[in-house]
């Protein structure tokens, strides 16, 4: 039991692992040596400060937003919306940092933040209700979500935020007091990102140590049997999927109040879709979701050198990302399906199970 | 001879239109056939009797096609087949029932009935054909369906008539029907064995699946008897007794012999008054319903499934909402109450499908037996788990209730189910609940297993609490039940005492033709 | 004045039909793909590898008819990969089609860039539109409907074909009973697993000839994420057309009309932020689920992979 207990931890890797040796064919398609392409892919990631300091600012929104799919995803739901959510959530630190002033850092900081988180969660109550009284399908919703987000934004910061004669559309600049503390000085690193490892600190306490933990593992396992036992699914349903939203809504805050300090058009490159990626690929556990965001982060930040030295279009990151999680879907699929076998061989088809047979079979084999 | 449909068919005589040799499956470590032989003739009505687990599905899945034997072989009107699914099966002249009905709901009759039929003139359906069709079909053999209604509109002993019909349009003749009756009220039932003489009048053959005595009696020629996997005997009915049959069936005299002591009754625990409800279609399930339950007694709830029994446990445990009528609980008004409120006043729930709702096979024992308790002291302090406390419960728990498993962290759904609702029994149970509603809590299980069970319930009893207990056993029902309600169509024909009562008039209670006096509670002078 | 408000009327209609084909052409294949019992997430991705394979095929193999020919394969063999994911392995139907969307996305970009740009293809030959005789001297609807590129007409063939196939033909009336019960259609004796795999892999050549109207036709080449979330209001039109193939195209031109709105907006400079008109069709697809579509209408097996040996 403890071996597959372990290779079902072990098929995450197994998925990035293949995913990366066919990327290793995409490089070659693209003309670069694979070898040559991934040292400079890590080289660009940690060898040098800069490339360092962008693997983090890369990794902070990854990780917050997988942090947000993650609660989403224990409780059964599947937050497909982190990217609406993340730009709702840079709307509303923009709001606060744009049209407060005079406030010191450590009162604006988290004012921004709990902004940030307060947008988010809103964009993501309303397809969770709909899932919850109506039962509509929180998959498409909250992707309808993502793009009517993403407009709101693009006209809030083409108009009633935009920053008076901008080239292009950005709003106004925020209040410096939001400014995020720079890590690593001369770069970009911010001190977004031991924001986010807290919170995933938290959140692996409050998985693994509460009674919520406990609930929302339940309710994502068996919603029926524990509304028996019970559990209030629906404000379970609804409360993971609000806090997941509001994570993901703070990534957006802290890209804004740690990055431009304004906020952009199309700020986010998809950041919220890697998170689904991520989230999945460590199911759901929130010290998982620190290594895989690290891992993506890194690719993402050692790829623009890969591109800029090599040519290899950054797009492959995206490539192997979605290649991940199909040979992670699969693996699980396939592991899924010969545990059920073997379960299946245990019980007899017709309706009743063969508990004599079974009982029998048990205690001849132990 | 008779040619049907292009196969010959021997002459009408009672020569075996089937026989299996010697047929052997295996599901992993378990042996589901062992070696069965079975020969049924033509003409024939042959029972195949066995409890829950036997083999008898597996038997006659291998027979239609379902399932590949790993030894023996078939032989069908003299030639050696094999089938690798149904539709080859099907070809072959053989028909058959489940016992849950493989009918698609949002589709009509006819068009479930030619389903998976190539089409005959064009590459288009014609439906107006295949109802003219099933309309002579249906005639003729009484049956009388309607070919155009959507199977969800139509009541469970039509919709297996349409099965019956579904093999009757494919020309079968060897019938199999998987226990038929356990969705048909006493009335319906009679009415079956009247379509299944007539089949068998017209030289078709039979093979009836039951676990049911007096069905074998009633109704088959012959019978072969199974027991994990084995044949135990081949006789003719005529030849055996039901006390005989019993006994082959479980290898043990069986008598349902609960040590049951005088109950100890007390004050009203449960009072329901003009109770109403719909079910999951929208459709009434509950029609006003009253009754009341002491402390120390088992209600039993009789009647054929579907007649409002799950809707009334339900409503009672919070998972249903009641549209009209009132619960009190220990005299507290829980109408609608959530259900944590109401295991506050004490109730415990057993569901009727332990794996959908009892447990949570991905999560432990220990986390199962804490289901309903963990987020207060002393599993939880302030929210914080208390994982020591719990796993001490669990140890107890699993020891008290004997749950055979490798450990209280090993996840619930490796466990059989037996030790399940073991689980599931030790988590209700153990809190010293006033009110039990237990649905089917015996369902799947086997004989060792039931036993358990009801000995478990008639201990809360003895102890004081109050049992709502249904079962689909109508045997076990008044077997544990000190007062018993029939149920039928979402109404509670009467409350009687078992002992007081015969078998025919409860039968004629659950099918809607007999209605007797609510017998109140006991006054109790205790 | 008249003459130019009809002539304005007759502009935003044609605009209407021609954004409503590509989401038409995806919701027919989502609604043949759920009718069979898988839910569909990757009608985006499909659509977007075949509008790359359309530019593609048109460049190389002479025109947007082989264009359409590759765009549609390429859309094929995503549905492929998503059969076997889903109906083979049963692997979990959304991580699945939302990791092909992520694959699709990320793919095509990187295919356009080593592949356009260094060949120096941009702009390839494209469907023109094909007034059909007579049919389009009809006023109002002649035009509108009948003087449109190939595409459309397709969608508009397509819908009532698919509309006959699946009510009035036993294979039609397989799918829909998979969708709703396998094991009864497993028991009838039919192949559940080979009509899912059929179907899925149907709604990917539909889905890829919504891709190539993209590339070929809508405009005449490729550019990155282009299908831009289209194939997710597909989806939300299936639902929308309580997955009845003409209740899909209806919701389509639904859309349609509503991103058209979004260009007389542009033309006009109507003072309204274009980002308002073009938010509609989302909307729209989001009010569509929330309030206008009960939940019963849906395949009841849609989404459950179907196991044959399971209780």
């Amino acid at each position: 039991m403890n071996l597959r207990l372990a290779a079902t931890r072990l098929i995450p890797v197994w998925a990035v692992l293949a995913a990366l040796m066919l990327g290793m064919l995409l490089v070659r398609l693209a003309g670069a040596n694979p070898f040559v392409a991934y040292s400079e892919l890590l080289r660009g990631a940690f060898a040098d400060l800069f490339g360092f300091s962008t693997t983090l600012v890369k990794t902070t929104p990854l990780l917050f937003a997988g942090l947000g799919v993650a609660v989403a995803l224990r409780a059964g739901l599947f937050n497909i919306g982190a990217e609406g959510q993340i730009y709702l959530g840079g709307l509303g630190a923009t709001l606060v940092g744009v049209y407060l002033h005079g406030l010191p850092p450590v009162v604006h900081i988290p004012l921004t933040l709990f902004a940030g988180a307060l947008a988010g969660g809103l964009w993501a109550l309303l397809p969770i209700v709909l899932r919850v009284t109506r039962g509509v399908n929180e998959v498409i919703t909250t992707l309808l979500m993502n793009y009517i987000g993403f407009f709101l934004v693009s006209w809030v910061v083409s108009g009633p935020l935009m920053e008076p004669g901008a080239p292009y559309p950005y709003s106004r600049a925020l209040d410096p007091a939001t400014n995020l503390p720079v890590l690593i000085p001369a770069t970009d690193a911010h001190a977004g990102i031991l924001i986010a490892l807290f919170l995933a600190l938290l959140l692996h306490l409050l998985f693994a140590r509460t009674a919520y933990g406990f609930q929302l593992r339940a309710v994502g396992a068996n919603p029926m049997a524990s509304a028996y036992a019970g559990m209030n699914v629906r404000v379970t349903l609804v409360a993971a999927m609000v806090l997941g939203g509001a994570l993901a809504g703070v990534a957006g805050a802290v890209e804004v109040t740690g990055l431009k300090h304004r906020l952009f058009e199309g700020f986010s490159p998809g950041y919220g879709y890697d998170a689904i990626v991520v989230a999945f690929l460590s199911n759901g556990q929130p010290l998982g979701v620190v290594a895989m965001s690290f891992f993506f982060g890194a690719l993402r930040s050692g790829a623009n050198i890969m591109q800029r030295s090599l040519g290899v279009p950054v797009a492959i990151v995206f490539a192997i990302q979605g290649l991940a999680v199909i040979f992670l879907a699969a693996g699980l699929a396939i592991q899924r399906r010969s545990l059920v076998l073997e379960l299946l061989r245990a019980r007899l088809k017709g309706g009743a199970t063969t508990d004599a047979h079974v009982e029998a079979a048990r205690h001849d084999a132990s | 001879m008779k040619v049907t449909g292009g196969r010959a068919v021997p002459a009408h005589g009672r020569d075996p239109i089937l026989r299996m040799e010697k047929i052997t499956k295996r599901f992993g470590p378990v042996l589901a056939n062992d070696q069965i032989d079975l020969v049924v003739r033509e003409g024939s009505v042959h029972g195949l009797l066995g409890e829950n687990g036997a083999g008898k599905t597996t038997l006659v899945n291998i027979l239609y096609g379902l399932y590949q034997p790993d030894a023996g072989r078939m032989l069908l009107r003299g030639r050696q087949v094999r089938f690798t699914s149904p539709r080859s099966a099907i070809r072959q002249g053989i028909g058959m029932i489940h016992q849950q009905f493989m009918l698609v709901p949002p589709l009509t009759v006819a068009e479930n009935i030619i389903l998976g039929l190539p089409p005959r003139r064009s590459a288009f359906l014609d439906l107006r054909r295949v109802e003219a069709e099933i309309r002579t079909l249906s005639k003729t053999y009484r049956l009388d369906v309607d070919p155009r209604a959507p199977i969800w509109q139509l009541p469970v002993g039509i919709q297996q008539r349409v099965e019956i019909l579904k093999a009757l349009y494919r020309q079968a003749d060897l019938f199999i029907l998987d226990e038929p009756t356990s969705v048909l009220t006493p009335a319906e039932s009679e009415a079956l064995f009247e379509i299944v003489k007539r089949l068998v009048s017209e030289g078709r053959s039979v093979i009836f699946i039951t676990h049911k005595l007096d069905e074998v009696m009633h109704v088959c020629n012959e019978v072969t008897v199974l027991r994990q996997g084995r044949v135990v005997a081949t006789l003719p009915t005529t030849e055996t007794t039901p006390a005989a049959l019993a006994r082959m069936m479980v290898g043990r005299d069986v008598v349902l012999r609960l040590e049951k002591g005088p109950a100890r009754r007390n004050g009203v625990v449960l009072q329901i008054d003009g109770l109403r409800a719909f079910n999951d279609r929208s459709l009434p399930a509950l029609k006003g319903v009253s009754f009341a339950v002491q402390q120390g007694e088992v209600f039993g709830i009789a009647g054929v499934d579907g007649n409002g029994q799950t809707e009334l446990a339900e409503v009672v445990s919070g998972l249903r909402r009641a549209t009209a009528g009132r619960i009190m609980l220990r005299g507290v008004d829980v109408t609608n109450a959530p259900v944590r409120r109401r295991i506050s006043q004490g109730l415990a729930y057993i569901p009727s499908d332990r794996h959908r709702f009892g447990v949570i096979p991905d999560l432990t024992v220990a986390d199962n037996l804490v289901l309903k308790d963990f987020y207060h002291p002393p599993f939880a302090f302030r929210a914080i788990l208390q994982p020591g406390t719990i796993r001490q419960h669990a140890a107890a728990l699993a020891k008290r209730f004997d749950i055979r498993m490798a450990g209280i962290e090993q996840e619930v759904r490796q466990l059989s189910g037996g030790n399940q609702q073991k689980v599931v029994l030790a988590r209700e149970v153990s809190g010293d609940p006033h009110l039990i509603v237990a649905m089917q809590p015996t369902r799947g299980l086997d004989v060792g297993a039931s036993e358990f069970v009801l000995r478990t319930i008639l201990a809360q009893r003895d102890r004081g609490a109050a049992v709502l207990y249904t079962s689909a056993e109508l045997d076990e029902v008044l077997a544990v039940s000190d007062r018993v309600a029939v149920m039928f169509d979402g109404e509670i024909m009467g409350i009687v005492r078992p002992n007081e009562v015969s078998l025919e008039e409860v039968s004629l209670m659950m099918g809607g033709a007999l209605r007797k006096p609510l017998l109140p509670p006991t006054e109790v002078n205790e | 004045m008249m003459l130019l408000e009809s002539a304005l009327l007759l502009t935003y209609l044609t605009a209407a039909v021609r954004l409503a084909t590509p989401i038409g052409l995806a919701a027919l294949g989502g609604v043949l793909s759920e009718r069979s019992g898988v839910f569909n997430i990757a009608l985006e991705g499909m659509m977007l590898s075949g509008a790359l394979a359309g530019v593609l095929g048109s460049h190389y193999l002479g025109g947007p008819w082989a264009g359409l020919l590759v765009a549609m394969i390429s859309g094929a063999l995503v549905g492929v990969l998503l059969a076997y994911l889903s109906v083979s392995l049963g692997a979990n139907q959304i991580v699945s089609g939302v990791a092909i969307n992520l694959f699709a996305l990320g793919i095509t970009t990187f295919l356009a860039r080593i592949l356009l740009r260094p060949a120096g293809i941009e702009q390839v030959p494209a469907f023109q539109p094909v007034a059909l005789p007579l049919l389009h001297r009809i006023p109002v609807l002649g035009p509108v409907v009948f003087g449109q590129g190939p595409l459309v007409y397709l969608m508009l063939l397509a819908a009532p074909v698919l509309t006959v196939f699946l009510f009035r033909t036993p294979w039609g009336l397989a799918l829909r009973a998979i969708g709703e019960h396998p094991r009864a259609a497993d028991t009838a004796g039919i192949n559940v697993n080979l009509v899912r795999y059929a179907a899925v892999t149907a709604s990917g050549l539909l889905a890829g000839a919504a891709g190539a109207f993209l590339s070929l036709s809508h405009l005449n080449l490729f550019t990155e994420n282009m299908s831009a979330g289209r194939g997710f209001i597909a989806l939300a039109a299936v639902i929308f057309g309580k997955w009845h193939p003409l209740g899909a195209i209806g919701a389509a031109f639904l859309f349609g009309a509503a991103d058209a709105f979004q260009l007389l907006v542009q033309t006009f400079d109507l003072g309204i932020p274009y980002q308002l008109p073009v938010m509609l069709p989302y909307v729209l697809a989001l009010l569509a689920m929330g309030g206008l579509v009960g939940r019963s209408a849906a395949p009841a097996a849609a989404g459950t992979p179907y196991r044959a040996e399971e209780a």
